[in-house]
């Protein structure tokens, strides 16, 4: 089958059921999206598939034929995905960065969804999971990212 | 400092074995026709005159440490692990003031095991206690100098000039008299060939110099680890390489019995093989995916081993985490006292008011989000190569040479960045991949790579160990602490993992001893109780739940004697400077003591509690301010100031801080290992819950540099977390809160 990641057509040849994590870092060497949980908790595996974010630890990867997938290694192509490595490396975000592929991810999704998330907006979906509690600082680059005024830690 | 890890690696240090490792022969064999696809950064600085250096004293072998390139950058080989706490960029300030060289323009990289690199006292080197500034400062610093001082020999040799008329500026040596300069990577090809100085022969910058020393400076790591770039151990991959997964016996002493469906999955399409390990069975396959399925697949009857391998420990079928709470709590194991002044027994025999109540702490996991593997791969030179997620090359260096019969020397230990760790890749009988991974690729042929799966993972991470610690506190008539007594059943991850000695183990009660307050009679004493399951360090290690315990026992014996616990901590430390300091600075970072319950401008109740904790050569002092909300704990705000000393770069220790926070939060709030039938109940994120976004309040920092000596930062920020929490819902409640995680409580609103 073929998948079409980062602008690129690839031709597949993995089984059907095999999910899209483990095609990105086995069959196509895309190793930045990362392994956590397997179970969609903790988000470390977050992609853009027609620009939202999906899980793909669980998504097997015959569901996507056609689709236009996003990873972290294409996520600076996008302007907006650009706009939030800018902002994670100005607030000085991640720590050990295992989780951080994944959170990059999920708020390039946000903000291609909603240019200006409140608060709650953020709440509701910067949900992954980080160990090493980054939190305080994911918070402060959404926040500058939403265009409002706010701590830099 | 603590001895934990020290302790760890002390039997490997007893064998005073050096590593004779050749640094070309290294060289080769990481960039060798072998490696393939390799895509690592792995190898060391090339040139000539490096094995003159090798017998040097660790941490004054500069070419094996740095290398400077033609345009002025700077590789740095860090002798420490970097796992998100920051390490690369301290080494790299702390080289770099010395070396008179930005840290901007450094790139670092995990250093291989090897001799040179065991900086620690000149003995050991492991990336654990909070020990990697604070106990190679002065060793790195000079490692800079001794840098700075061979380029400036090599350009005067250029120049023609005698060395005393050179100076630095940041890249460059610079001869004033003739305004001629030259930049470190034009002079490093020579320098780096010149014999290494006596390490006695440099002077150090007096600290009133420092540029980037104490200055915040940016992570060099951090567009790396927003563009998904980072490389961990998970991300190798080898040419050749077959991929694993496992399946664990469900509880440890068992092992494969029989495979019922053995050849029914060896044929699945894509498997290699089905191989029978020590405790679980295996499945290659070029995929990694394929092979997870089929191990899953596998139908195993599992029988009790015949003889258990070294280290590990037996679980018990009808093993229950509760029932063993229960029995800690009742343990009238012997007593071994670890602090005691006074006649405790006494006081609290004869005091006027006596308050008495028993703590409970839980089994956690360290749920670092990046799961162990290991990449292993046999050459043809009889060499093996090693990539595993590892805080200390030397210890899986030799136990892995134990393991294969090889020379140390053969066995070359990659330590590509950690997804975090949090004392998980320690070496730990029967909780990592690596004995897996060799044993596999010694089979096939052809280099393996395992991942353990989540699930595989929470079978077999060992456990922050669990304590009942009884207590009792006796006050005078004004209502003030007399005496209290500490008896804490539990078992010490140390002697857990290196057996027990004839002391008891330090990192079983620190934070139940060594704690400041002016308590004239004290006693604090372990009763030693064997656990089943296998222990392990875990952030902040004994403090990381002895300071709850102590401390909220504290506030109860405040309540008792009818005094405001802040004030009463004030009153205990006034004859401690520093610590009172501390206590002023947390207070003020709050705006102010109040402890409640007070209502909130949003209508909510609220009240705040105090924590103190002296973990790892650092003092920290906490406040948290909580309210409660559908029968749940909300904690809206941490502050929390750390006395390191001396800070490095303070953006790093705020980090540490709000990390470590989060990691006390999230104990204190809601985690637990729970152990049913001989088996943890939550084998994933879904059961085993840790501090989600939505959870993190903000947490305030304040850094005070008291200018004593320089202690940790990774782990001295966690242990007073959970106890100001705990504080803050007693006082809101008026319960005092004796267990953790608050979850298992449930509140009324």
């Amino acid at each position: 089958m073929q998948l079409t990641v980062n602008g690129t057509p690839r031709e597949i040849d993995a089984p059907g059921d095999t999910p899209l994590l483990w095609v990105l870092r086995d069959d196509l060497g895309l190793t930045g999206t990362k392994y956590g949980c397997g179970l969609a908790q903790c988000g470390a595996c977050s992609v853009l598939v027609d620009g939202q974010v999906m899980r793909s630890c669980v998504t097997p990867v015959e569901m996507l034929e056609g689709a236009e997938i996003t990873t972290i290694e294409a996520i600076e192509s996008d302007p907006v995905g650009a706009r939030v490595v800018e902002k994670w490396v100005e607030h000085q975000v991640p720590q050990c960065g295992y989780c951080q592929s994944g959170q990059v991810v999920a708020a390039t999704a946000l903000l291609k969804e909603i240019p200006e998330p409140t608060e709650e907006d953020i709440r509701a979906t910067m949900v992954n999971l980080c160990r090493c509690g980054t939190y305080n600082y994911i918070r402060a680059a959404m926040t500058d990212l939403a265009g409002r005024e706010g701590e830099t830690l | 400092m603590t001895g934990h890890p020290a302790a760890l690696c002390a039997a490997e240090l007893a064998s005073g074995r050096p590593l004779n490792l050749s640094r070309r022969g290294f060289l080769r064999g990481a960039l060798g026709a072998g490696a393939g696809t390799l895509i690592l950064g792995v190898g060391l600085p090339a040139g000539p005159a490096r094995a003159q250096a090798a017998a040097a004293a660790p941490g004054t072998n500069v070419p094996a440490f740095l290398e400077i390139r033609p345009d002025g950058t700077v590789r740095l080989l860090s002798p420490f692990v970097e796992g998100g706490q920051g390490i690369f960029t301290g080494m790299a300030q702390i080289v770099g003031e010395e070396l008179d060289a930005d840290p901007a323009v450094f790139t670092v990289e995990n250093a291989p095991a090897g001799a040179d690199y065991l900086v620690i006292g000149g003995q050991m080197r492991i990336t654990g206690g909070s020990m990697s500034v604070r106990l190679s400062y002065p060793v790195m610093r000079r490692l800079g100098a001794l840098a700075r001082a061979m380029l400036i020999e090599a350009a005067a040799a250029e120049l023609g000039v005698p060395a005393r008329e050179l100076s630095t500026e940041p890249g460059r040596v610079v001869h004033a008299a003739s305004g001629r300069d030259l930049g470190y990577g034009a002079l490093a090809g020579a320098a780096f060939d010149l014999a290494v100085p006596d390490p006695d022969s440099v002077t150090l910058k007096d600290p009133s110099a420092f540029r980037w020393i104490g200055r915040e400076q940016p992570r060099l790591d951090v567009h790396d680890k927003s563009t998904g770039r980072a490389e961990y151990a998970i991300d190798i991959r080898v040419e050749g390489m077959l991929q694993a997964a496992v399946s664990h016996a469900p509880r440890l002493g068992l092992t494969v019995g029989t495979i019922r469906n053995r050849e029914e999955v060896a044929a699945l399409p894509g498997v290699a093989a089905v191989e029978v390990l020590d405790g679980a069975v295996a499945v290659l396959a070029e995929r990694w995916w394929t092979a997870k399925r089929a191990v899953e697949a596998l139908e195993v009857d599992w029988v009790p081993f015949d003889t258990l391998p070294e280290g590990w420990r037996e679980m018990p079928a009808d093993f229950s985490s509760a029932d063993f709470a229960a029995a800690l709590a009742a343990s009238e194991a012997d007593e071994t006292e670890a602090e005691a002044e006074g006649d405790a027994p006494g006081v609290l025999a004869g005091a006027e008011t006596v308050i008495s109540a028993t703590y409970h702490s839980q089994y956690l996991n360290h749920a670092q989000l990046e799961p162990p593997s290991a990449v292993a791969r046999f050459n043809g030179d009889g060499t093996l190569d090693l990539w595993l997620p590892n805080q200390a090359p030397e210890q899986y260096q030799s136990t892995v040479a134990g393991l294969t019969g090889l020379d140390p020397a053969q066995v070359r230990i990659h330590s590509p960045m950690l997804g975090g760790f949090f004392g998980r890749h320690f070496l730990y009988p029967a909780a990592s991949p690596y004995p897996q991974a060799i044993e596999l690729a010694r089979r096939a042929g052809r280099p393996v790579k395992m991942i353990w799966t989540r699930e595989q993972e929470f079978l077999r991470d060992p456990l922050r160990p669990m304590a009942a610690v009884r207590f009792r506190g006796a006050l005078d008539g004004d209502g003030l602490p007399l005496a209290i007594e500490a008896v804490s059943a539990t078992e010490g991850p140390t002697e857990a993992i290196n057996g027990r000695g004839d002391q008891v183990d330090p990192t079983a009660l620190e934070g139940l001893t060594g704690k400041a307050y002016a308590i004239p009679t004290r006693r604090m004493a372990q009763a030693y109780v064997r656990n089943p399951a296998m222990l392990a360090y875990w952030r902040s290690v004994g403090n990381s739940m002895n300071d709850f315990f102590y401390e909220c026992f504290l506030d109860e014996m405040a309540a008792a004697g009818g005094q405001d616990p802040f004030e009463l901590r004030r009153h205990l430390l006034r004859d401690d400077a520093r610590l009172s300091a501390l206590l002023e600075a947390v207070a003020d970072l709050s705006g102010g003591w109040k402890r409640g319950p007070y209502d909130a401008p949003d209508g909510t109740r609220r009240a705040r509690g105090i924590g103190m904790a002296s973990p790892f050569g650092s003092e920290a002092a906490a406040i948290a301010e909580v309210s409660i909300a559908a029968g749940r704990v909300v904690v809206h705000d941490v502050w929390e100031v750390l006395d390191p000393g001396q800070a490095v770069n303070p953006a790093l220790v705020r980090q540490q801080v709000r990390g470590a926070a989060a990691l006390g939060l999230s104990q204190v709030l809601m985690e637990e290992s729970v152990w049913q039938d001989g088996a943890p109940v939550a084998r994933n994120y879904d059961m085993y819950r840790i501090l989600p976004p939505g959870d993190m309040p903000p947490v305030h920092v304040g850094i005070l540099e008291s200018g004593a000596q320089i202690g940790g930062v990774g782990e001295p920020p966690l242990p007073a977390v959970p106890p100001a929490v705990a504080n803050a819902v007693a006082a809101l409640t008026g319960q005092p809160v004796r267990r953790m995680p608050l979850s298992r409580m449930s509140f009324e609103s």
